[in-house]
Protein backbone atom coordinates (compact mmCIF):
# COMPACT_ATOMS: atom_id res chain seq x y z
CA UNK A 1 0.00 0.00 0.00
CA UNK A 2 0.96 3.47 -1.13
CA UNK A 3 2.06 5.35 2.36
CA UNK A 4 1.92 9.41 2.17
CA UNK A 5 5.20 9.90 1.69
CA UNK A 6 5.38 8.41 -2.03
CA UNK A 7 2.67 11.43 -3.00
CA UNK A 8 4.66 14.00 -0.70
CA UNK A 9 7.92 13.75 -2.54
CA UNK A 10 10.87 15.80 -1.65
CA UNK A 11 10.61 17.76 -5.07
CA UNK A 12 6.95 18.13 -4.82
CA UNK A 13 7.39 19.73 -1.64
CA UNK A 14 10.04 21.95 -2.66
CA UNK A 15 7.62 22.80 -5.43
CA UNK A 16 4.71 23.33 -2.78
CA UNK A 17 7.11 25.54 -0.82
CA UNK A 18 9.06 27.87 -3.58
CA UNK A 19 6.21 27.67 -6.54
CA UNK A 20 7.82 28.43 -9.63
CA UNK A 21 6.24 31.63 -11.86
CA UNK A 22 3.45 31.93 -9.03
CA UNK A 23 2.85 35.10 -10.50
CA UNK A 24 0.27 37.51 -12.24
CA UNK A 25 0.82 37.96 -15.64
CA UNK A 26 -1.21 41.72 -17.61
CA UNK A 27 -0.03 42.14 -20.52
CA UNK A 28 -3.14 43.82 -22.60
CA UNK A 29 -3.30 39.92 -24.95
CA UNK A 30 -2.62 37.52 -21.58
CA UNK A 31 -4.34 35.06 -21.68
CA UNK A 32 -6.15 34.15 -18.08
CA UNK A 33 -8.50 31.23 -17.00
CA UNK A 34 -9.82 30.64 -13.45
CA UNK A 35 -9.54 26.96 -12.63
CA UNK A 36 -12.40 26.07 -9.44
CA UNK A 37 -12.35 22.70 -7.57
CA UNK A 38 -16.01 23.33 -6.25
CA UNK A 39 -15.65 20.31 -3.99
CA UNK A 40 -12.68 21.52 -2.05
CA UNK A 41 -12.70 25.19 -2.98
CA UNK A 42 -9.14 25.09 -4.68
CA UNK A 43 -9.21 27.69 -7.09
CA UNK A 44 -6.37 28.92 -9.68
CA UNK A 45 -5.48 31.83 -11.73
CA UNK A 46 -3.82 30.74 -15.01
CA UNK A 47 -2.28 33.04 -17.76
CA UNK A 48 -0.29 32.77 -20.19
CA UNK A 49 1.35 34.92 -22.65
CA UNK A 50 1.48 33.75 -26.21
CA UNK A 51 4.07 34.64 -29.19
CA UNK A 52 3.38 35.36 -32.70
CA UNK A 53 4.21 31.88 -33.71
CA UNK A 54 1.52 30.15 -31.31
CA UNK A 55 4.11 29.10 -28.53
CA UNK A 56 3.94 29.40 -24.96
CA UNK A 57 5.97 32.61 -24.33
CA UNK A 58 5.22 33.59 -19.75
CA UNK A 59 3.09 31.68 -17.61
CA UNK A 60 1.77 32.58 -14.51
CA UNK A 61 -0.72 31.08 -11.69
CA UNK A 62 -1.84 32.05 -8.28
CA UNK A 63 -4.29 31.25 -6.22
CA UNK A 64 -5.13 29.06 -3.48
CA UNK A 65 -5.37 25.45 -2.94
CA UNK A 66 -3.22 22.16 -1.48
CA UNK A 67 0.23 20.84 -1.96
CA UNK A 68 -0.95 18.97 -4.37
CA UNK A 69 -2.27 21.16 -7.35
CA UNK A 70 0.67 23.88 -6.03
CA UNK A 71 2.82 21.64 -7.07
CA UNK A 72 1.70 20.49 -9.68
CA UNK A 73 0.93 23.88 -11.29
CA UNK A 74 4.63 24.37 -10.54
CA UNK A 75 5.92 21.54 -12.63
CA UNK A 76 3.29 22.54 -15.14
CA UNK A 77 4.55 25.89 -15.82
CA UNK A 78 8.27 24.88 -15.97
CA UNK A 79 7.54 21.71 -18.47
CA UNK A 80 5.14 24.45 -20.96
CA UNK A 81 7.37 27.43 -21.38
CA UNK A 82 8.12 27.51 -25.41
CA UNK A 83 5.95 24.69 -26.52
CA UNK A 84 3.09 25.02 -28.68
CA UNK A 85 -0.73 25.23 -28.13
CA UNK A 86 -1.46 22.13 -29.53
CA UNK A 87 1.78 20.77 -27.45
CA UNK A 88 0.50 21.44 -24.73
CA UNK A 89 -2.88 20.13 -25.23
CA UNK A 90 -1.03 16.58 -26.04
CA UNK A 91 0.76 17.04 -22.63
CA UNK A 92 -2.37 18.11 -20.90
CA UNK A 93 -4.19 14.51 -22.04
CA UNK A 94 -1.20 12.22 -21.92
CA UNK A 95 -1.12 13.95 -17.97
CA UNK A 96 -4.76 12.90 -17.06
CA UNK A 97 -3.75 9.33 -18.85
CA UNK A 98 -1.71 9.07 -16.28
CA UNK A 99 -3.42 10.12 -13.41
CA UNK A 100 -5.80 6.91 -14.86
CA UNK A 101 -3.08 4.56 -14.83
CA UNK A 102 -2.56 4.26 -18.80
CA UNK A 103 0.57 6.69 -19.70
CA UNK A 104 1.60 5.68 -22.93
CA UNK A 105 5.27 3.96 -23.22
CA UNK A 106 5.76 7.66 -25.53
CA UNK A 107 4.45 10.80 -24.00
CA UNK A 108 5.97 14.31 -23.09
CA UNK A 109 5.63 15.01 -19.49
CA UNK A 110 9.47 14.30 -18.80
CA UNK A 111 10.11 14.88 -15.27
CA UNK A 112 6.26 15.46 -14.72
CA UNK A 113 5.78 11.98 -13.82
CA UNK A 114 6.93 12.14 -9.99
CA UNK A 115 3.86 12.93 -9.92
CA UNK A 116 2.38 9.36 -11.10
CA UNK A 117 2.04 8.73 -7.26
CA UNK A 118 -0.79 10.68 -7.11
CA UNK A 119 -2.96 8.20 -8.91
CA UNK A 120 -2.87 6.13 -5.85
CA UNK A 121 -4.93 8.49 -4.41
CA UNK A 122 -7.72 8.49 -6.45
CA UNK A 123 -9.57 11.32 -4.43
CA UNK A 124 -6.50 14.10 -4.94
CA UNK A 125 -6.28 13.51 -8.59
CA UNK A 126 -8.43 16.52 -9.70
CA UNK A 127 -5.77 18.74 -7.32
CA UNK A 128 -3.23 17.62 -9.75
CA UNK A 129 -5.30 17.81 -12.83
CA UNK A 130 -6.85 21.39 -11.79
CA UNK A 131 -3.92 23.89 -13.31
CA UNK A 132 -3.78 21.49 -16.41
CA UNK A 133 -7.73 21.95 -17.24
CA UNK A 134 -7.08 25.57 -16.15
CA UNK A 135 -4.30 26.14 -18.81
CA UNK A 136 -6.36 23.93 -21.64
CA UNK A 137 -9.54 26.86 -21.04
CA UNK A 138 -6.79 29.90 -20.93
CA UNK A 139 -5.62 28.70 -24.37
CA UNK A 140 -9.01 28.16 -25.74
CA UNK A 141 -9.81 31.67 -24.46
CA UNK A 142 -12.33 30.48 -22.22
CA UNK A 143 -12.40 32.53 -18.87
CA UNK A 144 -13.30 29.76 -16.72
CA UNK A 145 -13.67 25.96 -16.01
CA UNK A 146 -14.38 23.69 -13.21
CA UNK A 147 -12.90 20.14 -12.35
CA UNK A 148 -16.44 18.67 -12.42
CA UNK B 1 -24.72 23.63 29.00
CA UNK B 2 -23.76 20.07 30.35
CA UNK B 3 -24.31 19.76 33.91
CA UNK B 4 -22.46 18.68 36.43
CA UNK B 5 -22.07 14.99 36.76
CA UNK B 6 -20.16 13.05 39.68
CA UNK B 7 -18.38 10.35 38.56
CA UNK B 8 -20.47 7.52 39.57
CA UNK B 9 -22.83 8.75 37.05
CA UNK B 10 -19.94 9.25 34.01
CA UNK B 11 -19.89 6.64 32.00
CA UNK B 12 -16.97 3.80 33.23
CA UNK B 13 -14.03 2.54 31.38
CA UNK B 14 -16.33 -1.07 30.94
CA UNK B 15 -19.12 1.07 29.92
CA UNK B 16 -17.18 2.51 27.14
CA UNK B 17 -15.19 -0.48 26.53
CA UNK B 18 -18.58 -2.42 25.43
CA UNK B 19 -19.75 0.55 23.39
CA UNK B 20 -16.50 0.24 21.33
CA UNK B 21 -17.31 -3.18 20.61
CA UNK B 22 -21.00 -2.35 19.90
CA UNK B 23 -19.55 -0.28 16.73
CA UNK B 24 -17.88 -2.90 14.58
CA UNK B 25 -16.40 -0.55 11.93
CA UNK B 26 -13.91 0.78 14.85
CA UNK B 27 -12.51 -2.41 15.34
CA UNK B 28 -10.60 -2.42 11.81
CA UNK B 29 -7.40 -1.37 10.30
CA UNK B 30 -7.16 1.76 7.81
CA UNK B 31 -3.59 1.00 6.01
CA UNK B 32 -2.61 -0.94 8.76
CA UNK B 33 -3.36 1.28 11.48
CA UNK B 34 -5.94 1.24 14.34
CA UNK B 35 -8.82 3.63 12.11
CA UNK B 36 -9.96 6.50 13.99
CA UNK B 37 -13.19 7.52 12.94
CA UNK B 38 -13.18 11.61 13.64
CA UNK B 39 -15.58 13.04 10.99
CA UNK B 40 -18.88 12.22 13.21
CA UNK B 41 -20.10 15.58 12.06
CA UNK B 42 -20.23 14.49 8.71
CA UNK B 43 -21.91 11.24 9.64
CA UNK B 44 -21.83 8.33 12.62
CA UNK B 45 -20.95 4.81 12.07
CA UNK B 46 -23.54 2.40 12.98
CA UNK B 47 -24.21 -0.05 16.41
CA UNK B 48 -24.51 -3.74 15.84
CA UNK B 49 -27.87 -3.28 17.31
CA UNK B 50 -29.12 -0.98 14.10
CA UNK B 51 -27.22 -3.38 11.68
CA UNK B 52 -29.08 -6.00 13.27
CA UNK B 53 -32.64 -4.07 13.34
CA UNK B 54 -32.65 -3.70 9.53
CA UNK B 55 -31.55 -7.02 8.89
CA UNK B 56 -34.14 -8.31 10.66
CA UNK B 57 -36.77 -5.81 9.56
CA UNK B 58 -36.12 -6.70 6.42
CA UNK B 59 -35.60 -10.87 7.10
CA UNK B 60 -39.29 -11.12 8.62
CA UNK B 61 -41.17 -8.00 9.12
CA UNK B 62 -40.85 -5.61 5.77
CA UNK B 63 -44.26 -4.44 4.38
CA UNK B 64 -45.47 -1.43 3.05
CA UNK B 65 -47.27 1.03 5.93
CA UNK B 66 -50.40 2.54 6.10
CA UNK B 67 -52.25 0.47 3.02
CA UNK B 68 -52.09 -3.16 3.42
CA UNK B 69 -54.67 -5.30 5.46
CA UNK B 70 -52.40 -8.21 6.04
CA UNK B 71 -49.61 -8.94 8.59
CA UNK B 72 -46.75 -7.89 7.46
CA UNK B 73 -48.00 -4.26 6.64
CA UNK B 74 -49.89 -4.24 9.71
CA UNK B 75 -46.70 -5.18 11.80
CA UNK B 76 -44.58 -2.49 9.40
CA UNK B 77 -47.43 0.15 10.00
CA UNK B 78 -47.11 -0.02 13.96
CA UNK B 79 -43.00 -0.40 14.05
CA UNK B 80 -42.75 2.70 11.89
CA UNK B 81 -45.70 4.78 13.98
CA UNK B 82 -43.50 3.53 17.06
CA UNK B 83 -40.37 5.24 15.60
CA UNK B 84 -42.39 8.41 15.08
CA UNK B 85 -43.71 7.81 18.56
CA UNK B 86 -40.25 7.09 20.25
CA UNK B 87 -38.54 10.52 18.19
CA UNK B 88 -41.10 12.76 19.66
CA UNK B 89 -40.17 11.36 23.25
CA UNK B 90 -36.38 12.04 22.43
CA UNK B 91 -37.08 15.27 22.09
CA UNK B 92 -39.82 15.89 23.92
CA UNK B 93 -42.06 17.31 21.33
CA UNK B 94 -45.49 17.44 23.18
CA UNK B 95 -47.29 15.30 20.16
CA UNK B 96 -45.82 12.42 17.73
CA UNK B 97 -48.36 14.28 15.29
CA UNK B 98 -45.57 17.13 15.11
CA UNK B 99 -42.93 14.83 13.93
CA UNK B 100 -42.84 15.02 9.93
CA UNK B 101 -40.44 11.90 9.14
CA UNK B 102 -38.22 13.70 5.61
CA UNK B 103 -35.26 12.10 3.77
CA UNK B 104 -33.06 14.19 6.08
CA UNK B 105 -32.05 17.68 7.83
CA UNK B 106 -31.59 19.00 4.48
CA UNK B 107 -35.24 18.09 3.56
CA UNK B 108 -36.69 19.62 6.77
CA UNK B 109 -35.37 23.09 6.46
CA UNK B 110 -36.42 23.24 2.18
CA UNK B 111 -39.60 21.98 3.32
CA UNK B 112 -40.24 25.12 5.92
CA UNK B 113 -38.79 27.14 3.62
CA UNK B 114 -41.43 25.82 0.80
CA UNK B 115 -44.37 25.70 2.66
CA UNK B 116 -44.21 28.13 5.86
CA UNK B 117 -41.93 30.75 4.24
CA UNK B 118 -43.93 30.88 0.98
CA UNK B 119 -46.84 31.43 3.32
CA UNK B 120 -45.84 34.01 5.33
CA UNK B 121 -42.73 35.86 4.01
CA UNK B 122 -43.98 38.77 1.64
CA UNK B 123 -42.03 41.81 0.05
CA UNK B 124 -39.74 43.62 2.50
CA UNK B 125 -40.15 41.13 5.13
CA UNK B 126 -37.23 39.64 6.80
CA UNK B 127 -35.26 35.99 7.19
CA UNK B 128 -32.76 35.91 9.48
CA UNK B 129 -30.13 33.14 9.83
CA UNK B 130 -26.43 33.23 10.81
CA UNK B 131 -23.05 33.88 9.94
CA UNK B 132 -21.97 30.09 10.53
CA UNK B 133 -25.02 28.39 9.02
CA UNK B 134 -24.27 25.41 6.96
CA UNK B 135 -25.12 25.69 2.97
CA UNK B 136 -28.53 23.69 3.73
CA UNK B 137 -29.76 26.87 6.42
CA UNK B 138 -28.63 29.09 4.29
CA UNK B 139 -29.40 28.23 0.51
CA UNK B 140 -32.65 27.49 0.97
CA UNK B 141 -33.85 31.00 3.16
CA UNK B 142 -31.82 32.98 -0.12
CA UNK B 143 -33.95 31.49 -2.37
CA UNK B 144 -37.27 32.15 -0.42
CA UNK B 145 -36.17 35.32 -0.19
CA UNK B 146 -35.16 36.14 -4.17
CA UNK B 147 -38.35 34.84 -4.92
CA UNK B 148 -40.84 37.04 -2.55
CA UNK B 149 -38.35 39.94 -2.45
CA UNK B 150 -37.56 39.46 0.69
CA UNK B 151 -34.52 40.61 2.69
CA UNK B 152 -31.87 37.93 3.72
CA UNK B 153 -30.02 39.14 7.20
CA UNK B 154 -27.18 37.70 8.88
CA UNK B 155 -26.43 37.79 12.59
CA UNK B 156 -22.46 38.29 12.80
CA UNK B 157 -20.06 36.14 14.65
CA UNK B 158 -17.39 36.95 16.78
CA UNK B 159 -13.89 36.53 16.67
CA UNK B 160 -14.01 33.30 18.98
CA UNK B 161 -17.38 31.92 16.67
CA UNK B 162 -19.78 33.14 19.26
CA UNK B 163 -23.04 34.93 17.74
CA UNK B 164 -23.06 38.79 18.46
CA UNK B 165 -26.62 38.65 20.16
CA UNK B 166 -26.94 42.51 20.45
CA UNK B 167 -26.60 42.62 16.56
CA UNK B 168 -29.36 39.87 16.27
CA UNK B 169 -31.41 41.69 18.69
CA UNK B 170 -30.71 44.97 16.64
CA UNK B 171 -31.88 42.89 13.77
CA UNK B 172 -35.31 41.67 14.82
CA UNK B 173 -38.19 43.99 14.17
CA UNK B 174 -41.96 43.56 13.03
CA UNK B 175 -40.65 43.18 9.33
CA UNK B 176 -39.26 39.53 10.80
CA UNK B 177 -40.84 36.16 9.74
CA UNK B 178 -38.65 33.86 10.41
CA UNK B 179 -35.34 33.20 12.25
CA UNK B 180 -33.56 29.75 11.57
CA UNK B 181 -30.07 29.29 13.33
CA UNK B 182 -28.26 25.77 13.95
CA UNK B 183 -28.01 24.72 17.15
CA UNK B 184 -24.69 23.69 16.89
CA UNK B 185 -22.35 25.12 14.06
CA UNK B 186 -21.43 22.11 12.49
CA UNK B 187 -17.74 23.81 10.94
CA UNK B 188 -17.11 25.35 14.26
CA UNK B 189 -18.43 23.42 17.26
CA UNK B 190 -20.23 26.65 18.67
CA UNK B 191 -23.45 25.64 20.63
CA UNK B 192 -25.86 28.45 19.93
CA UNK B 193 -28.18 30.55 22.48
CA UNK B 194 -31.10 28.99 20.61
CA UNK B 195 -33.15 29.07 23.67
CA UNK B 196 -32.73 33.01 24.37
CA UNK B 197 -32.98 33.41 20.42
CA UNK B 198 -36.07 31.97 20.14
CA UNK B 199 -37.65 34.31 23.13
CA UNK B 200 -36.52 37.20 21.26
CA UNK B 201 -37.68 35.95 17.89
CA UNK B 202 -41.29 35.25 19.43
CA UNK B 203 -41.10 38.97 21.13
CA UNK B 204 -41.45 40.31 17.31
CA UNK B 205 -43.79 37.30 16.16
CA UNK B 206 -41.53 35.48 14.07
CA UNK B 207 -41.17 32.09 14.47
CA UNK B 208 -37.62 29.87 14.59
CA UNK B 209 -36.37 26.83 13.10
CA UNK B 210 -33.62 25.38 14.80
CA UNK B 211 -31.20 23.37 12.56
CA UNK B 212 -30.31 20.13 14.93
CA UNK B 213 -28.05 18.31 12.51
CA UNK B 214 -25.76 18.42 15.21
CA UNK B 215 -26.98 18.60 18.10
CA UNK B 216 -29.71 15.86 18.20
CA UNK B 217 -26.94 12.94 18.38
CA UNK B 218 -24.54 14.42 21.03
CA UNK B 219 -27.03 16.54 23.39
CA UNK B 220 -30.34 15.75 25.22
CA UNK B 221 -32.71 18.14 23.11
CA UNK B 222 -36.06 19.62 24.18
CA UNK B 223 -37.96 21.32 21.14
CA UNK B 224 -40.09 22.68 24.18
CA UNK B 225 -37.90 23.88 26.42
CA UNK B 226 -35.91 25.54 24.08
CA UNK B 227 -38.96 26.89 22.63
CA UNK B 228 -38.22 26.10 18.83
CA UNK B 229 -41.33 26.32 16.81
CA UNK B 230 -39.29 24.27 14.06
CA UNK B 231 -36.35 21.73 14.29
CA UNK B 232 -34.44 19.19 11.95
CA UNK B 233 -32.51 16.74 12.47
CA UNK B 234 -30.57 13.87 10.39
CA UNK B 235 -31.02 10.03 11.23
CA UNK B 236 -27.24 8.90 9.48
CA UNK B 237 -25.79 11.25 11.65
CA UNK B 238 -27.61 9.86 14.78
CA UNK B 239 -25.80 6.52 14.08
CA UNK B 240 -28.90 5.35 11.79
CA UNK B 241 -28.83 5.28 8.12
CA UNK B 242 -28.87 7.64 5.27
CA UNK B 243 -31.90 9.21 3.54
CA UNK B 244 -34.02 9.71 7.06
CA UNK B 245 -34.41 12.80 8.57
CA UNK B 246 -37.06 14.63 10.60
CA UNK B 247 -39.06 18.12 11.19
CA UNK B 248 -40.20 19.11 14.54
CA UNK B 249 -42.85 21.57 13.90
CA UNK B 250 -45.39 23.00 16.39
CA UNK B 251 -48.89 21.46 15.77
CA UNK B 252 -50.59 24.87 14.91
CA UNK B 253 -48.53 25.84 12.76
CA UNK B 254 -48.12 22.31 10.41
CA UNK B 255 -51.71 22.25 10.77
CA UNK B 256 -51.98 25.71 8.58
CA UNK B 257 -49.21 24.87 6.06
CA UNK B 258 -50.00 23.78 2.64
CA UNK B 259 -48.32 20.44 1.76
CA UNK B 260 -44.88 20.45 0.72
CA UNK B 261 -45.32 17.49 -2.06
CA UNK B 262 -48.65 16.16 -2.92
CA UNK B 263 -49.31 12.10 -4.10
CA UNK B 264 -50.31 9.37 -2.49
CA UNK B 265 -50.47 8.78 1.36
CA UNK B 266 -50.84 12.49 2.24
CA UNK B 267 -54.21 12.70 1.05
CA UNK B 268 -57.91 12.05 2.95
CA UNK B 269 -59.74 12.09 -0.68
CA UNK B 270 -59.20 12.61 -4.32
CA UNK B 271 -61.25 13.23 -7.00
CA UNK B 272 -60.01 14.91 -10.52
CA UNK B 273 -62.22 17.86 -8.84
CA UNK B 274 -60.68 18.76 -5.83
CA UNK B 275 -58.44 16.99 -3.01
CA UNK B 276 -58.26 17.45 0.67
CA UNK B 277 -55.48 16.64 2.13
CA UNK B 278 -54.05 14.63 5.52
CA UNK B 279 -53.78 16.48 9.08
CA UNK B 280 -50.21 16.54 10.14
CA UNK B 281 -47.80 15.18 9.46
CA UNK B 282 -49.09 12.87 7.26
CA UNK B 283 -50.24 15.59 5.22
CA UNK B 284 -45.90 16.00 5.03
CA UNK B 285 -45.08 12.47 3.80
CA UNK B 286 -46.15 12.07 0.16
CA UNK B 287 -44.92 8.65 -1.05
CA UNK B 288 -43.92 5.58 0.48
CA UNK B 289 -41.48 6.84 3.71
CA UNK B 290 -38.06 4.90 4.00
CA UNK B 291 -39.40 2.19 6.27
CA UNK B 292 -36.33 -0.03 7.62
CA UNK B 293 -34.41 3.39 7.89
CA UNK B 294 -37.10 4.95 10.03
CA UNK B 295 -37.53 1.72 12.16
CA UNK B 296 -33.34 1.72 11.78
CA UNK B 297 -33.67 5.26 13.67
CA UNK B 298 -35.75 3.91 16.42
CA UNK B 299 -33.59 1.31 17.14
CA UNK B 300 -30.32 3.78 17.54
CA UNK B 301 -32.96 6.34 19.80
CA UNK B 302 -33.24 3.56 21.95
CA UNK B 303 -29.10 2.57 22.26
CA UNK B 304 -28.66 6.57 23.19
CA UNK B 305 -31.74 6.48 25.45
CA UNK B 306 -30.61 3.41 27.19
CA UNK B 307 -26.88 4.60 27.42
CA UNK B 308 -28.17 8.39 28.48
CA UNK B 309 -27.91 11.76 26.30
CA UNK B 310 -26.40 13.78 29.15
CA UNK B 311 -24.36 11.10 29.75
CA UNK B 312 -22.85 11.39 26.17
CA UNK B 313 -22.47 14.74 26.69
CA UNK B 314 -20.52 14.61 29.27
CA UNK B 315 -18.28 12.06 28.43
CA UNK B 316 -17.82 13.82 24.38
CA UNK B 317 -17.17 17.46 26.28
CA UNK B 318 -14.36 15.60 28.47
CA UNK B 319 -12.83 14.47 24.88
CA UNK B 320 -13.37 17.59 23.49
CA UNK B 321 -11.30 19.70 26.46
CA UNK B 322 -8.54 16.65 26.10
CA UNK B 323 -8.04 17.05 22.73
CA UNK B 324 -8.02 20.95 22.41
CA UNK B 325 -5.50 20.90 24.64
CA UNK B 326 -3.59 18.74 23.21
CA UNK B 327 -3.68 20.75 19.83
CA UNK B 328 -3.67 23.63 21.42
CA UNK B 329 -0.40 22.83 22.50
CA UNK B 330 1.15 22.85 19.08
CA UNK B 331 2.73 25.91 17.99
CA UNK B 332 2.08 25.55 14.19
CA UNK B 333 -1.72 24.81 15.11
CA UNK B 334 -4.48 27.06 15.15
CA UNK B 335 -7.99 26.12 16.29
CA UNK B 336 -10.90 27.96 14.55
CA UNK B 337 -13.85 28.69 16.87
CA UNK B 338 -13.49 29.04 20.66
CA UNK B 339 -16.73 29.94 21.80
CA UNK B 340 -17.27 29.34 25.65
CA UNK B 341 -20.11 27.13 24.59
CA UNK B 342 -18.92 24.25 22.41
CA UNK B 343 -19.86 20.53 21.09
CA UNK B 344 -17.10 18.31 20.32
CA UNK B 345 -15.92 19.64 17.01
CA UNK B 346 -12.44 21.27 16.53
CA UNK B 347 -11.78 23.37 13.41
CA UNK B 348 -8.05 23.83 12.96
CA UNK B 349 -5.32 24.74 10.52
CA UNK B 350 -1.70 24.53 10.27
CA UNK B 351 0.25 26.97 8.93
CA UNK B 352 1.60 26.89 5.86
CA UNK B 353 -0.19 23.56 5.06
CA UNK B 354 -3.67 22.92 3.19
CA UNK B 355 -6.11 21.45 5.19
CA UNK B 356 -6.26 18.43 2.80
CA UNK B 357 -2.91 17.62 2.68
CA UNK B 358 -3.23 17.12 6.84
CA UNK B 359 -6.47 15.01 5.43
CA UNK B 360 -4.80 12.64 3.20
CA UNK B 361 -1.30 12.18 5.71
CA UNK B 362 -4.06 11.41 8.66
CA UNK B 363 -5.64 9.20 6.66
CA UNK B 364 -2.56 7.21 6.18
CA UNK B 365 -1.89 7.39 9.59
CA UNK B 366 -5.85 5.61 9.97
CA UNK B 367 -7.56 8.63 11.26
CA UNK B 368 -10.31 10.13 9.41
CA UNK B 369 -10.90 13.81 9.70
CA UNK B 370 -12.89 16.40 7.50
CA UNK B 371 -11.16 18.70 5.06
CA UNK B 372 -12.94 21.27 3.26
CA UNK B 373 -15.21 24.06 3.81
CA UNK B 374 -17.73 21.61 5.56
CA UNK B 375 -20.56 23.52 3.23
CA UNK B 376 -19.99 26.24 4.99
CA UNK B 377 -18.28 28.55 2.94
CA UNK B 378 -19.35 32.10 4.16
CA UNK B 379 -18.06 30.79 7.78
CA UNK B 380 -14.66 29.76 6.02
CA UNK B 381 -14.43 33.50 4.61
CA UNK B 382 -15.55 34.73 7.86
CA UNK B 383 -12.41 33.04 9.35
CA UNK B 384 -10.41 33.97 6.60
CA UNK B 385 -9.48 30.41 5.57
CA UNK B 386 -10.35 29.01 2.48
CA UNK B 387 -10.74 25.36 4.15
CA UNK B 388 -10.20 24.16 7.94
CA UNK B 389 -9.30 20.48 9.21
CA UNK B 390 -12.42 19.06 11.45
CA UNK B 391 -12.04 16.54 13.72
CA UNK B 392 -15.41 15.84 15.18
CA UNK B 393 -16.45 13.03 17.83
CA UNK B 394 -18.36 10.80 19.09
CA UNK B 395 -18.96 8.78 22.57
CA UNK B 396 -17.33 5.95 20.72
CA UNK B 397 -14.30 7.73 20.48
CA UNK B 398 -11.41 7.95 22.96
CA UNK B 399 -8.35 8.95 23.72
CA UNK B 400 -6.10 6.79 21.71
CA UNK B 401 -8.11 8.29 19.26
CA UNK B 402 -7.08 12.11 20.33
CA UNK B 403 -3.47 10.51 20.64
CA UNK B 404 -3.69 9.29 17.14
CA UNK B 405 -4.96 12.62 15.86
CA UNK B 406 -2.30 14.20 17.60
CA UNK B 407 0.53 12.45 16.36
CA UNK B 408 -0.92 12.78 12.77
CA UNK B 409 -0.57 16.41 13.42
CA UNK B 410 3.02 16.14 14.35
CA UNK B 411 3.74 13.86 11.47
CA UNK B 412 2.17 16.72 9.03
CA UNK B 413 4.08 19.71 10.45
CA UNK B 414 7.52 17.51 10.14
CA UNK B 415 6.63 16.66 6.78
CA UNK B 416 5.91 19.85 5.42
CA UNK B 417 8.67 22.24 7.39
Amino acid sequence: MSDYNELYQQIILEHNKNPRHFKKLDSPDTLTSLGKNPLCGDHYYVAVDVAEDGSVQDIGFQGDGCAISKASASLMSTRVLGKSRAEVLQMRDEFQQMMTGELPAEHHLGKLTILEGVKEFPVRVKCATLCWHTLAAALQGETETTTE
Amino acid sequence: MATAMTEAEKLSKKELAKIRADFPVLSQEIYGKPLAYLDNGATTQKPQCVIDCVNQFLAEDYGTVRRGVYYLSEKSTRLYDDARKKLSVFINAASEKEVVITKGTTESINLVAATYGRMVVGVGDDVIISAIEHHANIVPWQQLCLEKGANLKVIPVDDAGELILEEYEKLLSPKTRIVAVNHVSNALGTVNPVQKMAESAHKVGAVILVDGAQSVPHMPVDVQALGADFYAGSAHKTYSLTGVGFLYGRYDLLDKMPPYQTGGDMIMSVTFEKTTFAKPPNKFEAGTPPIAGVVAFSTALDYLSDIGMDRIEAYELSLLKKATEKLSAIPQVKIIGNAKEKAAIISFVIEGVHPHDIGTVLDREGVAIRAGHHCAQPTMERFGVPATARASFSFYNNEDDIDALVHGVETVIKLFA
